[in-house]
């Protein structure tokens, strides 16, 4: 430990060795709460939940809602829409994960893993941020019919899958549950 | 040339009591008076001097704003309406901040350009170099912030799609995205931060440019020969040689600034970030600011997996590499021969890759569809082909043209040359006036 190898560490070995611990701390404990401080404050975080009503959505419409100052997609698919979305095979996708967060996160993105479940196959709730660099994609346009992002040309099906362009990953589904038919509870 | 003897002497008592306490007047008088420059400097090399100009126009500016504007997502674009039509002469100032940035990269790049032209950056300036590169990168971070306090639509949605470049980093990347925006979306704690840090950043390139002009002091310039200085015929006295000679250039210079300033003050502009920011609706086409825009163009053009990377990660990693590519010029770059004008495969090649990354900017306020992305690929692979394959390979395949002696020779030649029959009877030293 000591450079001249005499037989054991000097009180002095220990005082370097103390300082410079206590140092390397001390200015990790005094780094910490200037990175924390950056991080979502509490406020942020409290609005981690909303309520939305869905009663006056006719198959075919949508809305958006703002759920962590973020978009929302809550859609009541056409039949048609659904048909389409069903008749895709899992290996076309660009991303075969289902990407929802109410159900495992390996589940394969069949029509019914994207939609809100069996009997609510009609209704599809995403985070209306394209995966790529977080533009809102343009609902009911595209190659696919379902959403299309203008800032680098991402195409999504009318479940919410990323077909063709640069994004990496099918839009994402939060967590959200039907509180009652016509309220959807998100976050 | 640099280091010597000082040749200051005060002349007053003042003076000298000042200069055995404190010799600051002795640091300026030998950095900005006595400093010996190469005789041949051309107009190229002015754009140091007008990037100091324009850095403290800028900051000037800049303090002068932050007294009339409010960081706050429901105040700040009416804030900045209210400097355009009720604060008085601020319209003037903010469009001189505005235009003043657009003008700062159109000297940096021409500075950068000048560089990688005459070798500038080889033994012994790599450092010289490299603290440039990181006056750039700061300078990108600066603007870039900069162009969100407005809170316009192009405001909010480039500090979306820029804050999600950081979300292709694998495992880490949401939680770095959540920190540098303060949310889980550009919000008020992300304008907040980066009007903090817009703030901050030019002290800091100011910093870096102290630190840039001295490594440039101890190494000296280098010249359109890239002959370094070898005797005093070789230089000229910096005032008032070079200091006229940055003045005259900086007045041109100026004059252009005032034009687009006085005339055309939107031209470099987008007329979305005139519409107030609505996390809810992106703009049908996203653009950046110009001076990004080869890089953005690099960005879109790898639509393409390659290998384990993404296309979203080999995106951001290309977009970052170009920029990165630039600090280890000095080592790929292995010609023995500084300037481009004695080397002519390394001219044309230097030329095809400044008009590529014109080419690139043009591509990259596109829309990334169809023809353009083929394009951009193609305009990518010559911007790192120009780097990592030609620079290294052309020292080694390269007949250099033959080098004057000196750069006294290489003046006193080409004015034979040129014909300026009353140039050729100039004494070797043009200060004595003959």
């Amino acid at each position: 430990m000591s450079a001249t190898d005499t037989t054991e560490p000097t009180r002095r070995d220990f005082l370097y060795v103390a300082t410079g611990m206590a140092g390397v701390v001390g200015a990790g404990a005094v780094a910490w709460p200037f990175i924390d401080q950056m991080r979502p404050d509490a406020s942020t975080l409290a609005l981690a939940t909303i309520e939305v009503d869905v009663s006056a959505l006719q198959p075919g419409m949508s809305l958006t809602a703002k759920w962590r100052g973020r978009p929302v997609f809550i859609r009541n698919r056409t039949p048609e829409e659904i048909e389409a979305a069903k008749a895709v095979s899992l290996d076309e996708l660009k991303d075969p994960v289902a990407r929802n967060a109410n159900i495992a996160g390996d589940a394969p993105a069949t029509d019914l893993d994207r939609s809100a479940g069996e009997g609510k196959e009609n209704w599809i709730v995403m985070v209306g941020v394209c995966t790529h660099l977080g533009c809102v994609p343009l609902g009911q346009q595209g190659d696919f019919g379902g959403w299309f992002c203008p800032c680098h040309g991402s195409h999504y099906d009318t479940a919410g899958r990323v077909r063709k362009g640069p994004a990496p990953e099918n839009l994402a589904i939060p967590t959200f549950q039907f509180v009652s038919d016509t309220t959807i509870r998100i976050g | 040339m640099s280091g010597g003897h000082s040749t200051y002497t005060p002349k007053t008592g003042l003076g000298r009591w000042v200069d055995a306490r404190m010799p600051l007047p002795r640091l300026v008088y030998d950095s900005f008076v006595s400093y010996p420059v190469p005789r041949n400097l051309n107009y190229a090399y002015t754009f140091g001097g007008i990037l100091a100009i324009m850095l403290a126009s800028q900051i000037l500016t800049g303090v002068v704003l932050a007294m009339h504007y409010t960081a706050e997502t429901t105040l700040a674009f009416a804030s900045v309406e209210k400097i355009m039509r009720d604060v008085n002469s601020g319209w003037l100032l903010r469009y001189l901040h505005s235009n003043g940035a657009s003008f700062f990269f159109i000297a940096v790049y021409i500075h950068i350009f000048r560089g990688l032209y005459y070798g500038s950056y080889k033994a012994p300036r790599e450092l010289l170099w490299i603290l440039g590169c990181i006056i750039y990168l700061l300078m990108m971070a600066t603007g870039f912030m900069g162009y969100v306090l407005p809170w316009g639509q192009m405001s909010f949605w480039g500090a979306t799609v820029i804050t999600g470049f950081f979300t292709a980093i694998p495992l880490v990347g949401d939680w770095i995205q959540q920190l540098l925006l303060g949310g889980f979306a550009v919000d008020n704690p992300t304008l907040n931060r980066f009007f903090s840090l817009h703030y901050l950043l030019p002290f800091m390139i100011a910093g870096v440019v102290i630190l840039h002009v001295w490594a440039l002091h101890v190494t000296g310039q280098t010249n359109p020969t890239g002959i370094e200085v070898k005797s005093k015929t070789d230089t000229l006295p910096f005032t008032p040689y070079a200091t006229l000679k940055d003045a005259f250039g900086m007045l041109v210079f100026l004059l252009v600034f005032a034009y687009f300033l006085f005339y055309i003050p939107n031209y470099l502009g987008h007329p979305d970030n005139y519409i107030i920011a609505d996390p809810l609706k992106t703009p049908a086409h996203i653009v950046p600011e110009w001076y990004y825009l080869p890089f953005y163009a690099i960005l879109r053009a790898i639509t393409f997996n390659i290998g384990p990377i993404d296309s979203k990660l080999g995106g951001v990693l290309a977009m970052f590499g170009a920029i990165a590519v630039l600090f280890f010029v000095p080592w790929l770059d292995t010609s023995k021969v500084r300037s481009a004008a004695y080397r002519p495969l390394y001219k044309l090649f230097f030329w095809l890759f400044a008009a590529n990354a014109l080419f690139l900017g043009w591509l990259g306020s596109r829309p990334a569809e169809g023809a353009y992305v083929v394009m951009s690929q193609i305009s990518t692979l010559y911007y790192f082909g120009f780097f990592l394959v030609i620079m290294p390979v052309l020292g080694y395949i390269e007949t250099p043209r033959r080098l004057p002696n000196s750069i006294t020779e290489a003046v006193l030649k080409k004015n034979k040359m040129g014909g300026a029959a009353h140039l050729a009877h100039a004494p070797a030293s043009p200060e004595i006036k003959g």
